[in-house]
């Protein structure tokens, strides 16, 4: 019995629901960008997973990764960012309540 | 990764509880602080099935990023906008919560399907064709046939480095504040250096 591809991937989605469950409940503004990083972290799982039992000769899975690792970085910096800035202006970080462009 | 198929698969199943039960109480504890501590030990175990899916360069990478930068600016992020606030409650929040949580389980649902009747063509080769060293392939790749999509994620992580300065610096200062530090303290960085400078160009 070894580890299959079916396993890596069945992780992977249970920590892709997980994330979107945690993006679309959480209230509190910080959580939901953690809840982001889960969703990169599930994807990069897979890719992983593609790369080990697909791709063993020319691992492109991995350079992928690497790639989804730095947009994953520069997508916490500026998100934390926006989130300071919000909660400059509106001195609060429940997400219920940045509404000001829906109605 | 020469270890036994026993081992492998006994490490790759406390890493998967690991991060699946870290994963849980990132999102469904109440307090934040445990949250971002629990998504270090979610980046810690992937990073573990990251060696046993024989990648040792990124596991190496998600250590240092995802547990060196990104957690440590999620802590940051937290110290910096503590604010103890007792969210309103909103009336009928369990339905949209069991709601979210039914979707959640039926796309679960669904990709478990997908994954397990899809005929994956297993690369059933394994042992002569694995890289021995992975950093040199991913370095070849980088070189040659991913050298544009390289030399954008630098480029991005300046706009990234350059955007998150400008849109997290602080906008408002008081006017005498900022007459009294063009006075007095000619070294410090002023805030807004554009109005600065035009400001005192005016007075000239």
């Amino acid at each position: 019995m070894e580890i299959q591809l079916q396993y890596v991937l069945l992780l992977a989605a249970a920590l892709f629901c997980i994330g979107i469950y945690g993006l679309i409940t959480s209230r509190n503004a910080v959580r939901v960008l953690m809840s982001i990083e889960l969703l990169l972290n599930a994807v990069n799982l897979n890719l992983m997973g593609f790369s080990n039992f697909l791709d063993p000769a020319e691992i492109k899975g991995q350079v992928f990764a690497i790639f989804v690792i730095t947009v994953a970085a520069a997508e916490a910096a500026v998100g934390l960012a926006i989130i300071l800035a919000i909660y400059r202006n509106r001195n609060t970080i429940d997400m219920e309540q940045f509404n000001l462009l829906k109605w | 990764m020469n270890l036994a198929a026993g081992v492998q698969i006994v490490s790759f199943v406390i890493l998967a509880g690991m991060m699946l039960g870290a994963a849980l109480g990132v999102v469904l504890l109440s307090n934040i602080v445990y949250s971002a501590f629990l998504l270090g030990l979610v980046f810690i175990s992937i990073s573990g099935l990251y060696i046993l899916l024989n990648a040792d360069f990124v596991a190496a990478a998600q250590v240092l990023i995802y547990v060196g930068a990104v957690n440590v600016l999620i802590l940051f992020a937290i110290m910096l906008v503590n604010k103890q606030e007792e969210f309103y409650t909103i009336p009928k929040r369990w339905i949209r919560q069991g709601a979210t949580g039914l979707v959640c389980v039926g796309i679960f649902a669904l990709l478990g399907t997908m994954i397990l009747i899809t005929p994956w063509s297993k690369a059933t080769t394994l042992p002569f064709s694995v890289v021995e060293n992975t950093i040199i392939e991913i370095g070849k790749h980088f070189f040659s046939d991913f050298l544009l999509p390289f030399e954008l994620a630098s480029v991005l992580l300046l706009m990234a480095m350059v955007g998150a300065i400008i849109i997290a610096r602080r906008d408002f200062i008081p006017e005498s504040m900022a007459r009294q530090e063009t006075i007095s303290t000619p070294l410090t960085l002023p805030e807004r250096p554009r109005e600065l400078a035009s400001s005192t160009a005016s007075e000239d």
